[in-house]
């Protein structure tokens, strides 16, 4: 689409016109599909203004100069006004295609299954933590534990009735009988001897693990557990210091409202012993004191057993169950949930506990 | 454990009016015995004293004859149409009362035990408007001949008086745990002592020893301790009281008060002998037996079993009697001294001196005997009896008289008779122990000032005999106390009765400590990936039976067979400990599954244990001395290892299905691809290759290897016999990795990094055809070597293989792999002549170590 009279580039009214010209269509150009046709009949090699261009180069010198700035400064116009309408086309284009694209982000996004831990294990290395942080470091020892280990290194002697309270699987020997002087271990005192055995002084470790005594599996029992102990063996060490340990953590578990309090008991690795009680403000039926664990300050018999002079350094012991914790904390009411390993328990855990 | 009736524990101790069970248990706990548990009255509702006014007999049809009886039940009586109170009516079926006797009424509204619970009903033509109650009835013991007929004798009660207060009925009973080094407090004179400390309420021991009850005694009946092996050296007898009573009731029922309370301490009244030495050791701690003196001929010997001897005890058992057990023996013609067993020693009696219908002459046995060696023999027979219990856990050494001359008056004064002036008191006991305390170290140990008088004065409260000198005391324990022996026992007495509340709490600090150590920092690692990755973390007990071997197709020669035997354990169905998880934690899977879970990916970390077979048994070592280096060796050989392994299972759809489409069901790959994380994540690279061993399918399982060769695993699909077997869904895939094993592969050092390239990379695609049977990761392992080892140096970067083919192009047997490789330099663009020469030395190894051909 050619003008069929060529634009003069000394015509200054006429290249004004097809300034003019090319705006309007421009500015009417309703999509980029009609710019680019506008484009090209106004801004395109064979468009007025190009040829007018083109035709500078057969004029005289002394017009060249005058045509060039007027065909020029068109051109200028032209190519502004179209880049600004391409501008506004596209940037409406893509709007609408947004629109057109969207979809419903509202459908589930659940194409993979998630996992979890389980909450034992949770707590196990929360409580881990916790005794880090102190200072303390995190020990380990055998389930299939020597008798030794489990009683007599901690002063269970080989006929005390307390030996007998523990309701004690016991390892058969290659002949069938039970003379392996193998037990699965009844707590995780073991680890106490095995790490003063092990480790030089001053000792503060925690110990979480599993255990198991021959209850059947009901509601609150279970055959095989998980207890955390704690042991601290070091000069100078006093029952104010275990009770401060463990209020302490019994704060890092349950929050800032809870504390703990010790009550006269027995065990033979601890003299003087305690039961220790949890203050529970979440207790069903109103906040109150709830059985925890058992501790005290570790008995000379089990330091000399262990290779430690009791005259020099005195510690302190205490244990806990973990399913206890887990029970009281969660809301839990009934061990098998714990035990059987429904996937559906350990995925309510898999936020941070 | 001991049940603590309130009534008779106020005899003791000043038991303020209106305590209730609740109240005792707060005030016991605090000094160390806690409340095993409250037992609520027997009877509640109106249980009244009732006078028999008339007794009617009506015989009835059935052949029976009934009382129809008017009962004056005093306030409670019934009002007659003209307003005034009269007597009630009951009909009663016994016949053993009459008018004018005393007797116990349940009217309507009370419950009796079991609960029984009375209403007025219609019978035998009358309203019967309560029920006259037979001690059976009231839970009082066993005695069904007929009702309850209150003596004059026993008790001053008005007809309509509280029968439940009467009798007991109504109280509460505290039972408390006692701890095993307290076993005085199995009396009522040990726990009202510790009521006493608890509360400062004033006790009465009922237990000391009179002038009398100490001065030597002798001419009674004729005893002798003979035992010629004590265990441990400690004589398994060292005192041993007995006392003749004549002319006794011995079979006549015991007084009610009394059967009262034993069965509210939870024994069964039998009869007055056997009462009254029950009574006497709930009351005082020290257990007694009753012989008939008719079956008993002098002397009583106390000394050890032989070989072969055998026993039947009071509950009807013939035991065969081992050589460590300590026998009370007599001396009859013809078996000779000693020649005749009657009793285990303070255990259990034997059935032939019994005391029977016709026994009229008693003889007390109060003994003190060795706490291990009745233990052992308790243990040996399982029998566990009141006496066992107490003396196992110590009686006092100092009681024994006391009690046989309280249980010898209880015995005249209820069943007539009279008890032989002279006594027999074998008294070879030692003398108590002194202990030298340092009188600072209460407060050492506890963290509280306590002031060396405070320490003494204290000591002196729970019954020590304290000698101050300096800052040390000489401290001898009271008799009943054998649980103090050593200066820190003494602390916890300090500690306890001034109070565990008046501990403060102060944190220590601990020296800087390393945190975990790395290993528990990559096991966390590990458990978390595999969370991450979609796995649910499961735990199950390690419980492991032939029948769950047999389901995983485990050959009978098969290693993993080799397992730790429990001698008691809960099943006989599991008696071995898993030696691998995936025994037990299939059968979690299978609970899932049951359970309507079938889209499972489990995990479990645990111990297995792995005996070699070869252990040998754990020395026996004695405790409180640091076993030598050798001794401590040959514990840790006895010791079975126990490596930590993972496993994990996967049944169902790995990928859901949705309205994005189709899911993917699990198979072999993501079993192995779990494994290859757990090993991952710690750093280590594992080799699979082909290979497999039950549980798994033989063609679609892998062998995971250490770098060095060590095989840590398996993983892949299981066998279809396998997962038929459990029931599974189709297709299950598990593995198991021994993670301790893999752990202990991992790169000691720190991971060395390699500076990142900004050069741009050359790619490279390769499709090599092999032998169908050539297993593309060995193919893969070829490619690499070639690509990593040619001229152009170390510029390969990712190695993939994103196809295999079979089918006519490739020709039969043949299949075509392809490959592809990104290259890049860490110093230069790569020109085009190095790509190709990494494109032939990796063809070229390829076809060197398994005849592959580029395809065409």
């Amino acid at each position: 689409m050619s003008d069929p009279t060529p634009l003069s580039p000394l015509d200054a009214p006429g290249v004004d016109a097809a300034v003019a010209r090319a705006l309007e269509a421009f500015a009417t150009a309703g999509d980029l599909d009609e710019l680019k046709t506008a484009r090209l009949a106004h801004a395109g090699d064979r468009s007025p203004l190009a040829l007018a261009n083109r035709a500078i180069g057969g004029l005289a010198p002394t017009d060249k100069a005058v045509a060039g700035r007027t065909v020029g400064a068109a051109r200028g116009r032209v190519a502004a006004a179209l880049a600004a309408r391409q501008e506004a086309l596209e940037i409406e284009r893509d709007e609408r295609v947004l629109v057109e694209e969207s979809v419903d982000v509202t459908l589930p996004v659940d194409r993979v299954a998630p996992g979890a831990r389980h909450p034992l294990e949770l707590l196990q290395e929360r409580i881990a933590d916790v005794f880090v942080a102190m200072g303390w470091e995190i020990a380990e020892g055998p389930e299939v534990e020597a008798e030794w280990f489990n009683f007599d290194a901690l002063n269970f002697g080989v006929d005390h009735p307390a030996r007998q309270m523990q309701d004690t699987f016991f390892v058969a020997d290659q002949e069938g009988g039970a003379e392996s002087g193998l037990v699965l271990r009844t707590h995780t005192s073991p680890v106490q001897a095995r790490t003063l055995l092990e480790r030089d002084l001053p000792v503060y470790v925690a110990c979480p693990g599993k255990t198991f005594r021959t209850d059947e599996l009901d509601a609150t029992h279970t055959p095989v557990f998980h207890q955390v102990e704690g042991l601290a063996v070091d000069k100078g060490l006093t029952m104010a210091h275990l009770k401060g340990t463990l209020d302490h953590f019994a704060r890092a578990v349950f929050g800032p409202e809870a504390r703990t309090r010790l009550r006269p008991s027995f065990f033979p690795f601890t003299e003087p012993s305690a039961e220790m009680d949890l203050w529970f403000p979440q207790k069903k039926g109103g906040a109150g004191w709830i059985e925890w664990g058992g501790c005290g300050m570790v008995n000379p018999n089990v330091l000399r057993a262990c290779g430690v002079d009791p005259e020099v350094y005195s510690g302190f012991a205490f244990g806990m169950g973990i399913e206890r914790t887990l029970m009281l904390r969660h809301g839990i009411a009934d061990m098998h949930d714990m035990v059987e390993g429904d996937a559906r328990f350990s995925l309510q855990f898999q936020a941070v506990i | 454990m001991p049940r603590i009736p309130l009534g008779w524990l106020a005899e003791h101790v000043d038991l303020p009016a209106g305590t209730t069970a609740e109240q005792l248990a707060a005030d016991l706990v605090r000094v160390g015995l806690e409340e095993e548990a409250l037992h609520p009255a027997a009877v509640t509702g109106p249980l009244v004293v009732g006078r028999v006014v008339e007794r009617t007999p009506e015989p009835q049809k059935n052949g029976k004859t009934i009382n129809w009886c008017r009962v004056d039940v005093g306030a409670h009586n019934e009002v007659a149409e003209d307003g005034s109170l009269r007597p009630r009516g009951i009909v009663c079926g016994a016949h053993n009362f009459d008018a004018g006797d005393l007797v116990v009424v349940a009217l309507p509204g009370a419950v009796l035990p079991g609960p029984f619970p009375i209403a007025s009903r219609k019978t035998y033509g009358h309203v019967s408007d309560g029920m006259i109650c037979s001690t059976r009835e009231l839970g009082l013991g066993d005695d069904h001949d007929g009702i309850l007929v209150l003596s004059p004798a026993d008790v001053v009660a008005e007809p309509g008086d509280d029968a439940r207060e009467l009798l007991g009925l109504g109280e509460e009973v505290l039972e408390i745990n006692v701890t095993p080094d307290r076993g005085y407090c199995f009396s009522m004179r040990g726990v009202a002592r510790e009521y006493g400390h608890a509360t400062g309420a004033s006790f009465r021991d009922p237990g000391l020893e009179t002038d009398e009850d100490a001065t030597p005694a002798a001419g009674g009946f004729p005893v002798e301790l003979d035992d010629d092996a004590p265990v441990h050296g400690v004589p398994g007898c060292d005192r041993f009281v007995a006392q003749v009573v004549r002319g006794v009731r011995a079979s006549a029922p015991s007084p009610a008060w009394m059967q009262r309370r034993l069965t509210q301490a939870g024994m069964r009244p039998i009869s007055l002998a056997v009462d009254v030495t029950n009574y006497v050791m709930l009351d005082l701690g020290q257990p007694l037996h009753a012989y008939d003196l008719t079956q008993v001929a002098g002397p009583v010997v106390v000394r050890r079993a032989r070989a072969g001897e055998r026993l039947t005890t009071l509950d009807d058992v013939t035991r065969e009697l081992d050589p460590e057990d300590l026998l009370i023996t007599d001396s009859p013609a013809g078996a000779g001294r000693a020649g005749r067993v009657l009793g285990l020693a303070g255990v259990m009696g034997g059935a032939g001196s019994e005391v029977s219908e016709a026994t009229t002459d008693l003889l007390l046995e109060g003994a003190h005997f060795d706490p291990v060696s009745v233990a052992r023999t308790a243990r040996r027979h399982r029998i566990a009896s009141e006496a066992a219990r107490r003396f196992e856990r110590g009686v006092d050494p100092r009681l024994a008289r006391v009690a046989v001359r309280r249980a010898a008056q209880l015995l005249v004064e209820h069943g007539g008779g009279t008890v032989e002036p002279a006594l027999t008191d074998v008294d070879q006991t030692a003398p108590r122990r002194t202990i030298d305390l340092d009188l600072d170290l209460p407060a050492r140990l506890v963290g509280v000032p306590y002031a060396p008088d405070d320490v003494v004065s204290t000591l002196r409260a729970i019954g020590c005999d304290v000698e101050p000198a300096g800052d040390r005391a000489r401290v001898v324990a009271p008799s009943w106390r054998p649980d103090l022996v050593v200066p820190v026992d003494l602390v916890e007495e300090v500690a306890r009765l001034r109070g565990y509340d008046e501990i403060p709490s102060t944190l220590p600090s601990a020296p800087a400590g390393r945190g975990l150590t790395p290993d528990q920092v990559a096991r966390r690692a590990v458990a978390q990936a595999l969370a991450d990755a979609g796995w649910v973390e499961v735990l199950s007990y390690p419980f492991v039976g032939p029948h769950q071997l047999d389901a995983l197709g485990l050959a009978a020669d098969d290693d993993r067979r080799r397992a730790l035997r429990l001698v008691n354990p809960l099943s006989d169905e599991q008696p071995t400990m898993r030696t691998f998880l995936l025994p037990t934690l299939l059968e979690t899977v299978r609970r899932n599954v049951g359970r309507g879970l079938t889209d499972l990916a489990l995990v479990e970390t645990g111990l297995v244990t792995t005996p070699s077979g070869h252990e040998t048994p754990a020395p026996r070592l004695p405790g409180g001395a640091r076993p030598s280096d050798e001794a401590l060796e040959r514990l840790a050989a006895a010791v079975p290892p126990q490596p930590r392994h993972v496993a994990g299972v996967l049944t169902g759809m790995r990928e859901r299905a949705g309205w994005w489409g189709a899911g993917r069901r699990a198979d072999h790959t993501d079993a192995v691809a779990g494994a290859l994380l757990v090993a991952r994540t710690v750093g280590v690279d594992l080799v699979v290759a082909a290979g497999a061993v039950a549980p798994w399918h033989p063609g679609r399982a892998a062998e995971l290897r250490l770098p060095d060769g060590t095989v840590v695993g398996h993983a892949g699909e299981l066998h279809p016999r396998v997962v038929a077997a459990l029931e599974l869904p189709a297709r299950a895939a598990a593995f198991e990795l021994d993670l301790d094993a893999v752990l202990g592969a991992r790169p000691g050092e720190p991971v060395q990094a390699v500076p990142v390239s900004s050069y741009p990379p050359a790619k490279e695609d390769i499709a090599l055809v092999v032998d169908e049977q050539v297993p593309v990761g060995e193919l893969l392992a070829a490619v690499r070597a070639g690509a990593e080892a040619s001229s152009a140096g170390q510029i390969l970067e990712e190695l993939r293989v994103f196809d295999v083919y079979t089918g006519s192009q490739v020709g039969e047997g043949r299949k075509s792999v392809a490959f592809s490789l990104r290259l890049r330099a860490a110093d230069r663009t790569l020109t085009a002549q190095e790509a190709v020469a990494v494109r032939e030395a990796a063809v070229e190894e390829a076809h060197r170590r398994h005849g592959a051909v580029l395809r065409s």
